[in-house]
């Protein structure tokens, strides 16, 4: 099939394309198998709490002390004894949850800055993308951390969620300004104007629905961004520390030395928890990407029947093979 | 000269917004947070809760534009207030002494992993299906790790099991810092792993994002042409793909290194590394709040000095940016 015009299915939302089965099957491997990664987390986010078999704060272990996996405890124990199966399972709810909502908030405001910017264009632009450019530039994480210190993280006076999502919205804009401003001059856009459409319908009408692409990608970086941060400053102990989270799990493994005590079975489950949910976003990003740019596409169907690949070669744009 | 100018002008407007939003922070919390914290400093010295108050804006101290035009008149002077933590001294010596650690560390390592991530991801493009090129998702996996997880595991590998690196601080206790070779040396020994643990990090993204614009750089007609001249073909991949390649990368690192240094922070934290990320570190986890913000100010201008580089780099290696100028 031609390259894909329509959206990809990103968490689930699969705007009806046209060939639906060609459109899931000419999906690239990588997005596959991110998405069922990412599939496979979400489902566990869902159930966790149900299916955990122990309450994760509670001392359940006979013995104090950190214990080594056992069919008792599947991955073992804390030092206070409390069943670290159950504690990932509950945490991975949060903090697919917190990744999440920050992804839609922040997303929906780099829409809203990007698409008036790269609209509008004039004074309201230069503006937007100062602004978006300053929020760029500045290092995020140290700023997130004075903001959450200063704030109070113990008594959580501003949700964690708002944070990470007012500082993390700028790269979304700048992209989707940026695609805004190569639709604005085109002819349909123009035909709607002089049709006498309103502005904000020509915006979300018009123009948003050919940047869902784009936006999805949006989404799942804000996402994996949300997720890789949340983990961090949970992990130095400036948010909350009364809910269970993969990184608040890493503060405790930490604070209560579960590498020099050997207690493998405490950290390493969270740290691999979050570093292969963090992987299946970027590789359905790199699908998301590859959608977009056929160039990227992977070119080992093609090696495989025995013609080696030269860089001067003519970039496979389209593969007729992929039916 | 221009596309400097123009470029100095948004940095200052940065600095600016920074510097704003520092005062406003401690401000716009609300009442009883800062009373609660004041209370909790009630056996000070009268200069360092004095200090504190301006930080907070408490007590008689004008209107808000005046505050505003006192601390902006600090700032400049390079006041920056007192460290309740380890008072008496001021948050800006207390930075004098950690600054090079983290300058010297993370700059160094960020050099060395955008060279190579460069270099790596030339040779993954034009090696196209290549085991490099193959071996990608490995990268994706390093990119997804958190920074602290992969220190963790590398300090459980090469420090605790094997013995090979220590596990903590700058350099070897006992030692004085100073020129001399016990001590540089002693010093390198102990950046081994902390750098190793950036440039792994950092690495996979400036590799990721060359191989896919030499990808497309490699499909111009420009390649194409040098090629049908019978250019050899490290010639072409230097000289004609990657040097109109590397232009987005550069352009991308001005926005990469503020993660990276938020990368360090926390991997100085792991490895009890003496530079600014353990300060800051030490600050949130004893509520200093004067040097978590002369930390995240000495942060955000180190990054913006960073961008600037990484500008006039750019104007050296694209000449449209120059020609702009002209106009």
């Amino acid at each position: 099939m031609a390259v894909a015009a329509v959206a990809p299915p990103v968490g689930g939302v699969t705007p009806a394309p046209v060939h639906r089965d060609g459109l899931i099957r000419s999906l690239p491997l990588k997005a596959k198998i991110g998405g069922v990664i990412l599939g496979f987390y979400i489902l566990m986010a869902i159930l966790g709490s149900s299916i955990a078999p122990n309450n994760p704060s509670t001392q359940t272990a006979t013995v104090l002390g950190a214990t080594a996996p056992s069919l008792h405890h599947l991955l073992g124990t804390t030092s206070f004894g409390q069943d670290v199966l159950s504690q990932l399972l509950v945490s991975m709810g949060s903090t697919v949850e917190l990744g999440l909502l920050v992804g839609v908030i922040a997303t929906a405001l780099a829409m809203v800055v990007g698409l008036t910017a790269g609209y509008l264009g004039g004074a309201a632009d230069e503006g937007l993308s100062l602004l978006a450019n300053v929020f760029l530039v500045l290092p995020a994480l140290p700023l997130l951390i004075v903001v959450l210190a200063e704030s109070g993280s113990h008594s959580a006076l501003v949700p964690e969620a708002v944070v990470l999502s007012v500082l993390g919205w700028a790269w979304g804009a700048r992209v989707i300004r940026a695609q805004t401003l190569t639709l604005r001059s085109r002819d349909f856009v123009a035909a709607a104007r002089e049709s006498g459409e309103r502005t904000w319908r020509i915006i979300f009408c018009e123009i948003l629905p050919n940047e869902v692409s784009l936006i999805a990608a949006s989404f799942v970086g804000t996402v994996l961004y949300a997720i890789l941060t949340s983990v961090v400053l949970a992990f130095i102990g400036v948010v909350s520390l009364s809910t269970w989270s993969l990184g608040t799990m890493l503060y405790w493994a930490q604070g209560q030395e579960a590498i020099q005590i050997g207690a493998w079975w405490w950290w390493i489950p969270p740290g691999v928890a979050a570093a292969t949910l963090g992987m299946s976003l970027v590789l359905l990003n790199f699908g998301l990407d590859e959608l977009g740019n056929p160039r990227l596409r992977d070119t080992r169907g093609r090696k495989r029947r025995g013609r080696k690949q030269r860089p001067s070669d003519p970039t496979p744009v389209v593969r007729e093979a992929s039916s | 000269m221009r596309f400097i100018i123009r470029r100095l002008g948004f940095y200052a407007v940065a600095a600016w917004f920074a510097l704003t939003v520092n005062f406003f922070i401690p401000r716009a919390l609300p009442g009883n947070a800062v009373q609660a914290l004041m209370a909790k400093y009630q056996n000070l010295q009268p200069q360092a809760m004095k200090a504190l108050e301006i930080q907070f804006g408490t007590g008689h101290q004008g209107s808000i534009f005046h505050q505003y035009y006192v601390y902006l008149g600090n700032m400049l002077s390079g006041n920056l207030g007192t460290s309740v933590s380890y008072s008496p001294a001021s948050v800006v010596s207390v930075l004098r002494s950690t600054l090079p650690w983290t300058v010297a560390l993370v700059g160094t390592a960020t050099i060395i992993a955008f060279t190579l991530g460069t270099l790596l991801g030339i040779i993954a493009a034009w090696r196209r299906g290549g085991w490099l090129d193959r071996s990608l998702p490995a990268f994706t996996f390093i990119q997804a790790t958190p920074y602290f997880f992969l220190a963790l595991l590398l300090i459980e590998l090469l420090s605790l099991k094997l013995h090979v690196f220590p596990f903590a601080g700058g350099f070897t206790l006992g030692d004085t810092p100073g020129w001399n070779w016990t001590f540089i040396g002693s010093a390198l020994y102990h950046s081994i792993l902390p750098a190793t643990t950036i440039v792994v990090t950092s690495m996979a993204g400036w590799m990721l994002q060359m191989r896919n614009v030499m990808i497309t750089t490699i499909g111009e007609d420009y390649v194409l042409a040098a090629q049908a001249k019978g250019l050899s073909p490290r010639r072409i991949m230097f000289t004609y793909a990657a040097r109109n390649a590397i232009l987005p990368n550069i352009a991308g690192f001005a926005l990469a290194i503020g993660f990276v240094v938020a990368g360090a922070l926390i991997m100085e934290f792991v490895f009890s590394y003496p530079g600014v990320g353990l300060t800051l570190y030490n600050a949130v986890v004893s509520d200093d709040y004067a040097l978590i913000q002369g930390v995240f100010l000495v942060i955000a201008f180190a990054v913006l000095l960073a961008c600037l580089l990484a500008d006039i780099v750019y104007v050296i290696a694209d000449p449209r940016a120059r020609r702009e100028a002209a106009y």
